[in-house]
């Protein structure tokens, strides 16, 4: 079971929770405070997982990351998960990401906080693993996207207009959470 | 209305959406706080308002702003209203901020139960979905007592999307409503086999995940997730699956034993390294549930370690790091085999990463021995010295320790070794275990006796130079040693050299910055001191001296009778006075040292930590009862407690029950003396030698043997660790002289006394303990209760899960139905599931089929005998089931045929299980009460033999059996009838595997062994047939040879290095009723090759096989043979001699073979990525060669598995039909190979720089297919 999942940048600001137990908000935000300190101390070229933090779980969880550019992909998965599993995992939620917002940076995730959730969702559902295809998960997010919009229709078209006005004065911010490095040597999940 | 909903969206274009509120935040990050609070009110203020649009857009931010931790459970009403929208947008919306912020104490989750039912049944997919991810992170039990039957309809969905979110949903919904798992477990069991991947999958997972919290429910599933492991390319559900079997596999080792083959398949064929890390993680397990000592296991292990190996020495540090991790697990129960990777795993020790540190500290705990324990330890304590951070600093600190005091301290063979470590430890500074070494020290001082005076004067030193370790003040955690100090040297002060200078170090001012429980020792422990050093000085004609002692015990204590800690103050006072006592009767010179000293006398022994726990109540005694009438308030004021001292409620280390009278107290005792003094594993305690206040002083007691010390006592100076290991080491090594001129006499006696300890795993009776060590063993109180602890966590929820699952279903079982509709739909909805019982029951295994039906008839029937048959009905049932194990031959043939049948449930299936299993027997338990449980066993065994059906032959004359119900039951007599047929052609086989079971009954050793070979007989139509590299190389009547044509065992580094060795296993099977001994095993060498004989033996000697076989038993020996080319196959002559021994008379006999060296065998299995392979391509220098084969049936995967196991090959790539795969020849020969196959034609290109070799190998390639 995947308990938690956490991203968040390299201040220790989230960009995304999700907890499949219930904590109090903030138990919530204490748990990314102390996950963020273990995480951010960590050299990038040591392994990638932790004995988990003392706020989840116990001595059965374990925190396995992935770090890139500026954010931080946090999972506290049981011992019932393989764990280069989840960094694969955690691969094909970013290369996702990747596809869906056409070459992700840390600001898709800062102003589109839902949408990034309703892809996870087609990744993860109630901390079990649903789907690892990718080509699958963007064809579902895809979709529902497409429902949305036609569900928009007239009365929507106003404020996409006002929206896009107002993202005319938005700086030029980098882009880019350098998928340069999603090739980094995994051992892959490949087929047979 | 088309004006009021345009109207409404320009209100809405000045609302801030969801951008807006980020942008706005990341603009006021010095009044975050306060802007947030405005926006909160603007939020409260659109929720007010009809338009779903703005309350959605409202409710989004509000999901935001639960991400920067705040709390928005004030909005939740809100949420439903967005959530019950009918457009998919804010539907979606809704659920999203639902699934962050609801949970089971939100109060308006209960109002949406008809929304999400709605939902589900939308025919919208995407709207069902939705509400299924949601429902998937606030279920409650109400919630999933009301949706469950909904969510089950929606297992079968036409839509696999819907499909797998279904049955994922399925786990949490069992685990809030547990009496929906079994009406749902035949569905989701179905689920296992659904034609899309992805369901699949999510089976699989949700499955994986209940059993393993209770396995044991899930053991009968083990067939079908064998299948599936063996069928499925799914690495996530193969993972699943494999980490599945780890948890089962210690409830049957008979699974463990079928599952090795295939998954030493895995590893040796796959690419992924997460599926190549779960096997190796399984097979781990299976070995553990195993009993050791099976000889072809070892293999395994080995295999197993090899490969960690690989993966620590990868420069992935994600490799590394798993590679000790589950290296860690085999250590625990093959210690051996991996204390040979010390060098690794030490080299681990000085990684950069915090991580792999710690977990190879995990593993040396594992691999000190007696032998190594010094070496180790310097080399820790060298990491201490060096270490920079304090936490790992303290992790060392601690792991030293462990790794010291491990069970029962068994490889410390000189503890003035340890004690100086211990000291040395104490000059740490900042560390936070200054407890730990203390508690340590106290325990091998109290423990050890031959120890106490070095520990003492090492003590006493720390004493002396207490300033060194309090420099620091109070943060400082090291000064707890002082605690243990203070008090070894006043408990043991006789061995104290000069108690004077202790004394007084014990009483200088500076001690009272010390905190307030050390000091309360050393107040206590002064006192012990000053009662010994009178005694010393009593003995002199000066009496001054000793009134000097008094004096300064006055002057001085004082100080402490002030202090701010209650304990210290009034041990000190109490003292004080008894000082001044004293120094009066000084005065009057009366002699007062021996009843100062009978203060303190006795012996303390440890005590075990449950022992107070583990009293066993006295029969009769009631302790809630009350002893006298309740006592009015005002009295239990005055129950004070009486003592304070520890001293004395320590002294007495069984307690006392008041009930019982002095008189039958005394009885006891002298009962429990005897029993213990004639019980040799009970250590006698021994009266301290000067402590001579003891209530028998005739208890007979061993007296501790002293030996010679051959080493100094002491070290001069501050102990030094280092300066023992030396000495140590020079020890040894006179010990090893000595022991050639001694005889072992005097290590006997010394091996009964220690007798637990020496039997460990190390063999290392040539390390002799420095001297003799007395480990007092903690005491336990009389009677003491068995162990009782380890009870589950009772809020566990998976506790509640642990349901039986083969169970029928019962009528009141039945998931509830909205209670909302019309009776009839009700009825409909009941029917339904019922319905889904049946069929599943349809799928069940004849014999099943046809109990079930005779139930259901007799319902009809309802007639007045019914609870008489009834009766009758359960007792056929179960005579069914034992009788099934004589049936075995035939059912075995039912399952292996029928592949699309999915094994059946219910009661049939435990036996079916074993029928499975069975193909790897070992004699468990109930085979054997099976068998004997048949009444006539032989009788029943001849009627299986010869095709009666299974109704007959059992349990006939109880009921009806000869009346046939109906037709199904015929056909399924009949279809029987006919695999009894085919099983005659296979009669031979039958008959060898019969003979084996008769085996069985009587050997238990030779199973694993035969397992191989029935694999390998038996199972050819299995999907993926498990293979064996073992075949038949000679046989006659009275022996068996099965040879394993390569090397893949042996060490492929040893290998690579001289490249010219070749490791042969043979399989030994001793097929006669007598006894073989005295194997001599020889080969006629060529010039290619030769056997690898010991040195001086001559060319032509033979090698001597090491064992000898009883009747029945298989033992498998492995021999080396030198190759100068490995591009030819050749064939090596030669003969197996060997003595066949009867009771009265034996015989020489002998047994010619031929091996069969083919190329294949000197090939290793070697991974290979996909880039450097290309690169090996490109390169140039590979001859090229290629081959065809006609009318090959198998999958594909299958195929590749095939040369994968058989000729030693790794696959580098696949895409659909087509793989490269890659091997290395010992002498580092390239082989590529790419496979394609079309319409039952194999091609295989394949490239190598060798092309002798090359050719041979697809020759043998083709061979191999050939023969299936």
């Amino acid at each position: 079971m995947i308990n938690a999942i956490l991203i968040f940048n390299n201040h220790g600001k989230p960009r995304l929770i999700r907890f499949y137990q219930y904590f109090a908000e903030e138990l919530q935000q204490q748990i990314i405070r102390e996950t963020f300190h273990l995480v951010s101390k960590r050299d990038d070229n040591v392994c990638n997982f932790l004995e988990g933090g003392s706020l989840i779980g116990g001595s059965d969880y374990k925190l396995i990351y992935r770090h890139y550019a500026t954010l931080y992909f946090v999972f506290c998965v049981d011992s019932s998960e393989s764990e280069l599993g989840i960094l694969d995992l955690i691969q094909v939620f970013v290369e996702t990401l990747d596809k869906c917002f056409e070459n992700v940076c840390e600001l898709d995730l800062i102003f589109h906080m839902d949408k990034v959730h309703y892809i996870l969702q087609e990744v993860v559902m109630g901390g079990m693993v649903l789907e690892t295809n990718m080509n699958e998960i963007v064809a579902q997010v895809e979709l529902q996207n497409r429902m949305e919009k036609s569900e928009g229709g007239l009365s929507a078209a106003p404020a996409r207009a006002v929206s896009a006005v107002k993202n005319m004065n938005l700086p030029e911010m980098p882009r880019n959470i350098n998928i340069g490095d999603l090739n980094i040597k995994v051992p892959s999940l490949s087929p047979f | 209305m088309a004006l009021k909903i345009v109207k409404g969206s320009i209100d809405r274009m000045f609302d801030k959406n969801l951008q807006d509120l980020v942008r706005g935040i990341r603009n006021h990050k010095e009044d975050e706080a306060k802007y947030i609070s405005t926006c909160i009110d603007e939020i409260k203020q659109e929720l007010k308002q009809d338009n779903i649009a703005v309350k959605a857009n409202a409710v989004c931010k509000l999901t935001y702003l639960q991400m920067l931790g705040y709390d928005v459970s004030w909005a939740a009403f809100n949420i439903v209203e967005v959530m019950s929208s009918s457009k998919f947008t804010y539907k979606r919306i809704g659920y999203l901020a639902a699934s962050q912020c609801f949970h089971e104490s939100t109060d308006v989750i209960m109002l949406t139960t008809n929304q999400i039912r709605k939902d589900l049944s939308s025919p919208n997919q995407y709207d069902t979905g939705v509400a299924l991810t949601g429902l998937s992170c606030f279920v409650t039990p109400d919630l999933a007592r009301d949706l469950a039957n909904d969510i089950m309809t929606l297992m079968s969905h036409t839509k696999p999307y819907i499909r797998k979110k279904a049955v994922l949903i399925m786990y949490k919904v069992f685990l809030k409503y547990p009496e929906s798992l079994r009406p749902a477990f035949p569905r989701l069991k179905e689920k296992l086999e659904d034609p899309d991947p992805g369901v699949q999958s999510a089976a699989v997972n949700v499955i994986c995940e209940l059993a393993r919290r209770n396995p044991k429910n899930y053991l009968s599933l083990a067939p079908l997730f064998f299948k599936l492991m063996t069928s499925s390319t799914n690495n996530w559900v193969l993972i699943k699956i494999i980490k599945l079997f780890g948890a089962l596999t210690p409830l049957e080792p008979r699974l463990g034993k079928k599952l090795i083959e295939p998954l030493t398949n895995l590893i040796h064929s796959t690419s992924a390294m997460s599926l190549l890390y779960e096997c190796v993680n399984t097979v781990i397990a299976v070995l553990i549930s195993l009993s050791s000592g099976m000889p072809n296991h070892s293999a395994s292990i080995q295999l197993c370690v090899q490969k960690l190996r690989i993966l620590i020495e990868d420069s992935d540090q994600n490799l590394k790091y798993l590679g000790l991790l589950a290296m860690s697990k085999i250590l625990k129960t093959h210690p051996k085999s991996v204390q040979s990777h010390k060098d690794l795993i030490l080299q681990c020790l000085d990684d950069k990463d915090e991580s792999i540190r710690l977990r190879a500290l995990d593993l040396l705990y594992g691999m000190v021995s007696k032998k190594n324990l010094m070496e180790i330890v310097k080399k820790l304590m060298l990491h201490v010295d060096k270490a920079e951070g304090t936490t790992y600093r303290d992790e060392l600190l601690t792991k030293i320790i462990d790794i010291c005091s491990q069970s029962n301290y068994q490889y410390i063979t000189n503890f003035e070794w340890y004690i100086s470590i211990l000291v040395e430890l104490t000059r740490l500074e900042g560390t936070r275990h200054g407890h730990l070494i203390a508690s340590q020290m106290l325990d091998v001082a109290i423990r050890v006796k031959a120890i106490r005076e070095f520990a003492v004067a090492q003590m006493a030193t720390l004493l002396d130079n207490a300033h060194l370790l309090t420099g620091n003040t109070q943060r400082n955690g090291i000064c707890e040693v002082l605690y243990a100090a203070a008090w070894i040297c006043g408990e043991f002060s006789e061995h104290l050299e000069n108690p004077m200078q202790t004394l007084e170090a014990m009483l200088r001012p500076k001690v009272a910055t010390l905190p307030g429980h050390i000091q309360a020792v050393y107040v206590q422990n002064a006192a012990k001191l000053f009662a010994t050093v009178l005694r010393s000085q009593e003995g002199n004609t000066d009496r001054t001296a000793a009134q000097e002692t008094s004096q300064l015990m006055i002057d001085r204590l004082p100080l402490f009778v002030q202090s701010a800690n209650l304990e210290v103050q009034e041990r000190a006072s109490c003292i004080l006075q008894l000082v001044k006592y004293i120094q009066k009767l000084q005065q009057k010179d009366v002699e007062v040292a021996e009843e100062v000293n009978a203060l303190f006398a006795g012996e303390l022994n440890p005590v075990a930590p449950k022992a107070q726990k583990k009293v066993p109540v006295p029969e009769g005694l009631d302790l809630d009862a009350w002893i006298n009438e309740p006592p009015s308030e005002s009295e239990s004021e005055d129950e004070k407690p009486r003592t304070m001292f520890t001293r004395e409620e320590t002294k007495h280390s069984r307690p006392r029950h008041t009930e019982v009278d002095e008189k039958e107290l005394a009885k006891r005792r002298e009962v429990r003396k005897q029993e213990q003094a004639s019980n040799p594993f009970y250590i006698k305690s021994s009266p301290s030698s000067q402590k001579v206040y003891q209530e028998a002083p005739g208890v007979d007691h061993i007296p501790v043997v002293q030996i010679d010390l051959s080493v100094p006592l002491k070290v001069p100076g501050l102990p030094m660790s280092d300066q023992y290991v030396k000495l140590e080491e020079e020890r040894r090594q006179k010990d090893r002289a000595d022991k050639k001129k001694k005889e072992k006499k005097k290590r006997k006696e010394k091996g009964g006394r220690r007798g637990k300890r020496d039997s460990g795993p190390e063999s290392e009776e040539d390390i002799t303990p420095a001297h003799m060590v007395d480990i007092v063993t903690e005491e336990m109180p009389e009677n003491a209760l068995p162990s009782d602890d380890d009870d589950k966590d009772p809020n566990d929820p998976h506790k509640a899960l642990d349901i039986d699952l083969d169970r029928p279903l019962a009528d009141s079982e039945k998931l509830p139905v909205r209670s909302h509709r019309s009776s009839e739909a009700l009825k409909t909805m009941a029917e339904e599931v019922e319905v889904v019982a049946p069929q599943e029951a349809k799928k069940k295994g004849g014999k099943e089929k046809k109990e079930k039906k005779k139930d259901k008839e007799k319902d009809r029937k309802k007639s007045k005998e019914e609870k008489k048959k009834k009766k009758h009905k359960h007792d056929e049932g179960e005579e069914d089931l034992m009788g099934g194990q004589t049936e075995e031959p035939m059912v075995q043939s039912e399952t292996t045929n029928d592949v699309v049948a999915p094994p059946p449930t219910t009661t049939a299936e435990v036996s079916d299980l074993d029928f499975w299993l069975s193909n790897a027997p070992v004699p468990s338990n109930s085979q054997e009460v099976a068998v004997t449980a048949v009444t006539a066993p032989a009788a029943a065994a001849a009627a299986a033999a010869a095709g009666v059906p299974p109704a007959a032959s059992g349990s006939a004359p109880d009921s009806e059996p000869d009346e046939p119900k109906d037709a199904e039951v015929d056909e399924s007599k009949s279809s029987k009838h006919k695999k009894k047929k085919q099983k005659k052609e296979k009669e031979e086989k039958d008959k060898k595997k019969k003979k084996k079971h008769h085996h069985h009954r009587h050997h238990s050793d030779g199973a694993g062994e035969e397992s191989v070979q029935n694999g390998t007989v038996e199972e050819e139509e299995e999907p993926l047939p498990p293979m064996s590299n073992y075949c038949l190389l000679a046989e006659n009547s009275y022996i068996k040879m099965m040879m394993e044509d390569a090397d893949t065992v042996c060490d492929i580094q040893g290998n690579l290095q001289d490249g010219s060795q070749v490791v042969v296993s043979l399989i030994f099977e001793n097929k006669c009723d007598s006894f073989l001994k005295a194997m001599e095993f020889n080969v006629l060498d060529s010039l290619n090759s030769r056997l690898q004989r010991p040195d001086g033996a001559g060319p032509h000697d033979g090698l001597t096989v090491p064992f000898q076989l009883p009747p029945g038993v298989s033992n498998e020996a492995r021999f080396v043979f030198t190759v100068k080319s490995i591009v030819m196959p050749q064939k090596l002559k030669g003969t197996l001699a060997f003595i066949v021994k009867n009771e009265d008379s034996s015989t020489h006999e002998k047994l010619d073979f031929k091996l069969h060296f083919t190329c294949t065998s000197y090939l290793i299995t070697t991974p290979c990525y996909s880039d450097a392979f290309a690169k090996l391509l490109e390169s140039g220098d590979l001859k090229a060669s290629s081959v065809k084969l006609e009318g090959v049936v198998m999958p594909f995967p299958h195929l590749l598995a095939r040369i994968c196991f058989h000729h030693h090959f790794s696959v580098v790539e696949r895409i659909d039909s087509c793989a490269s795969m890659y091997s290395r020849s010992i002498q580092g020969h390239h082989v590529c190979l790419l496979v394609k196959t079309a319409d039952q034609t194999v091609s295989i290109d394949a490239k190598c720089d060798e092309p002798s070799l090359l050719s041979n190998v697809l020759d043998e390639i083709k061979l191999t297919f050939s023969q299936c």
